[in-house]
């Protein structure tokens, strides 16, 4: 019975932390229900995928009213994948939070930062289980309009500016989707996803449906950060608390491709969005170009965040490359390196956030000689970094082998060879760090001898340990992801 | 403006009717034009009304700032909770029919929480605005 509830409760447990944090106030108690409250989606994200893995999709009418009228939240093997993901990452970040926040912020603002960090991971669990395309704006309001609050607590007074820059942009992207889905209503007279799917085809219409796609497509690329609308990324990442770049960084993005391919597979339809229109050819342009510079613009940066920052927008890159393709191989490759990006990229957050609390800030500088004043947590960046290039035995490998195996297949031995180029650039990147660290003396801003808390240490470390496990052990990933793209292409023809 | 007469009397005259034409808004919202949302913006122009005129501290001591954070989060609170109570009662989430044993008063009564919440939130985050926004600027013992 209970199970029958899990998707309107995985998104309205941490909704309902929020307001009883408030009421609390003491920090220790906000903590505590926040993360009980991520704990509980994250379990039952999990209990979710296992149960739509066994029985198929599950539906369920929000206030009893029946779908198209009602709002629907739907959970299947993609946003069940999703969601797990967007959990465990709430969960990782908001245990994080215990020390991390504590050191960052200011004691009368630390119960504020969990109100927002339920309200975040609420935002981004209901974008991924509604039905309903007018509720999935409302979602992204909540989870944008937190995660702006969110940015805005870093310690840096730039991280007001940042947060202002995310604002203005994060709310143009925002506005024009709900432009497309008020256009996909104007022609359809439905707002439910899979109503939409089936009325689409007979609508007159199509020039307000060409302009939907148009509005949706710059609005949620807005929202992942595509090249060349990812200019407020950097920032944000780069002067938001620890805890907050981890959670962004590996949610956020990754949500925003979550409805991208919802729409594009799901609403839009295959033949509308790679036949009548060339969308593929553009993502593929502007994923390749994204790739390239960012990985480049990343190579000079001095502060860590900024560095591992560029390169989400090159790594978004290569899961916009894998939509492109719109190919079960492809989208296998979409739909993993979500997932897998999402945790390297996590567990790289969480640690340079170690760092920053030992050394005062993650740069260049503060982290040479590294390797013998912080074992643990080089060892642990290395591992992610490793993760990100693509070193086989790690979560990265996988993606980038199905990104070139969809390239193989569509003919295109170009691409794969441009995959495995690209790789390169994150070496060189990468091996920035592992030199500053390995090969360099202990210079005046590198922190003394010893790890970060064990409350910090432990969440970046299990989430480090999960890239080196989900790239060895890839039948949950791989197999998710693969029944996502089954179902994103077989859904509509 | 504590100082001019028009104004005090006028505010007098006009507050306690503002408040109460809010409470009509929130419980005719189910009949008509209305509801939860302006009531609530209603209710805390009484209140903006009343600072303007007697002052920012005396409205802190009409309506306090613990009270008014705690009014944002209860109504957030009440809304989620009605629909926790349609799954408690049996029904889905927010599903008003099982709320009474007749589905219509069912609705009702459903409606009539949901509003109630999203009042007194409303009323909560008008004043809380206005009051970081009044109180910029200024030390603690002013505000």
């Amino acid at each position: 019975m209970t199970l029958a509830h899990l998707p309107a409760l995985v998104v309205v447990v941490p909704l309902l932390a929020a307001p009883l944090v408030v009421l609390v106030r003491r920090a220790a108690a906000a903590w505590a229900i926040a993360t009980a409250a991520c704990a509980f989606s994250f379990a039952a994200a999990i209990l979710l995928s296992a149960e739509v893995a066994a029985h198929g999709p599950m539906s369920y009418h929000l206030g009893n009213w029946p779908p198209p009228w009602g709002i629907e939240y739907r959970v299947d093997a993609l946003s069940a994948f999703v969601l797990v993901l967007v959990s465990g990452i709430g969960t990782a970040s908001a245990l994080y939070a215990w020390r991390s926040a504590a050191a960052e912020l200011s004691r009368d603002q630390l119960y504020l930062y969990y109100v927002m960090h339920c309200l975040c991971v609420a935002g981004l669990l209901g974008m991924t289980v509604t039905g309903d395309a007018f509720n999935l704006f409302v979602f992204m309001e909540i989870a944008s309009l937190s995660s702006y609050v969110l940015i805005a607590l870093g310690r840096d007074r730039r991280a007001l500016l940042a947060a202002y820059q995310y604002l203005i942009l994060g709310t143009i992207g925002a506005t024009f989707y709900v432009i497309g889905v008020g256009l996909l209503y104007l022609a359809t007279g439905t707002l439910n996803i899979a109503d939409l799917a089936e009325r689409l085809p007979q609508t007159a219409s199509t020039r307000a449906v060409l302009a939907a796609l148009a509005f949706i497509t710059v609005g949620v690329s807005l929202k992942l950060a595509l090249f060349p609308l990812h200019f407020w990324l950097p920032n944000a990442y780069a002067y938001a608390p620890s805890a907050v770049t981890a959670l962004l960084a590996a949610t956020a993005t990754k949500v925003s491709v979550y409805v991208l391919l919802r729409f594009y597979f799901g609403v839009f339809g295959l033949r509308l969005v790679t036949e009548t229109l060339p969308m593929a050819e553009i993502l593929l342009v502007l994923s390749l170009i994204a790739i390239v510079t960012a990985s480049l613009v990343a190579l000079w940066q001095e502060n860590l965040k900024r560095l591992f920052a560029y390169s989400s927008v090159a790594q978004i890159g290569y899961i916009t490359l894998g939509v492109s393709m719109a190919s079960p191989d492809g989208l296998t490759a979409a739909v993993v390196h979500l997932f897998n990006h999402g945790i390297t990229k996590g567990a790289l957050f969480l640690l340079l956030g170690g760092v920053a609390l030992r050394a005062g800030g993650a740069t260049m500088g503060s982290v040479q000689g590294l390797g013998r004043r912080m074992p643990l947590t080089s060892l642990a960046i290395v591992i992610a970094g490793l993760s990100l290039i693509g070193v086989p035995g790690t979560a990265g490998f996988v993606s980038k082998w199905y990104l070139v195996l969809g390239a193989i297949e569509a003919g295109r031995w170009w691409l794969a060879g441009f995959v495995v180029a690209t790789s390169l650039i994150a070496v060189a990147y990468v091996w920035r760090f592992v030199e500053a660290a390995y090969l360099s003396e202990p210079g005046p801003a590198t922190p003394g001898r010893g790890e970060a808390p064990a409350a910090m240490l432990a969440p970046a470390l299990a989430l480090a340990a999960a890239c080196v496990f989900f790239g060895l052990q890839t039948s949950w990933t791989v197999g998710s992801a693969r029944r996502a793209a089954e179902l994103l292409l077989g859904g509509v023809p | 403006m504590k100082r001019q007469m028009v104004l005090r009397v006028v505010g007098k005259l006009f507050i306690p009717y503002m408040l109460l034409f809010a409470l009509y808004v929130q419980f005719h919202g189910d009949f008509g034009p209305g509801g939860g949302f302006q009531a609530g913006v209603i209710a805390a122009a009484a209140i903006i009304l009343y600072a303007l005129i007697f002052g920012l501290p005396a409205a802190r001591r009409l309506a306090p700032d613990p009270i008014v954070e705690a009014m944002v989060a209860l109504g957030v609170l009440l809304f989620a909770g009605v629909g926790v109570a349609g799954i408690v009662l049996g029904g889905n989430y927010l599903d008003y029919f099982v709320l009474d044993g007749d589905p219509v008063a069912g609705q009702h009564r459903g409606i009539f929480w949901v509003e109630a919440g999203v009042g007194i939130t409303v009323t909560g985050v008008m004043l809380k605005i206005f009051y970081m926004f009044a109180g910029r600027g200024r030390s603690l013992d002013e505000r």
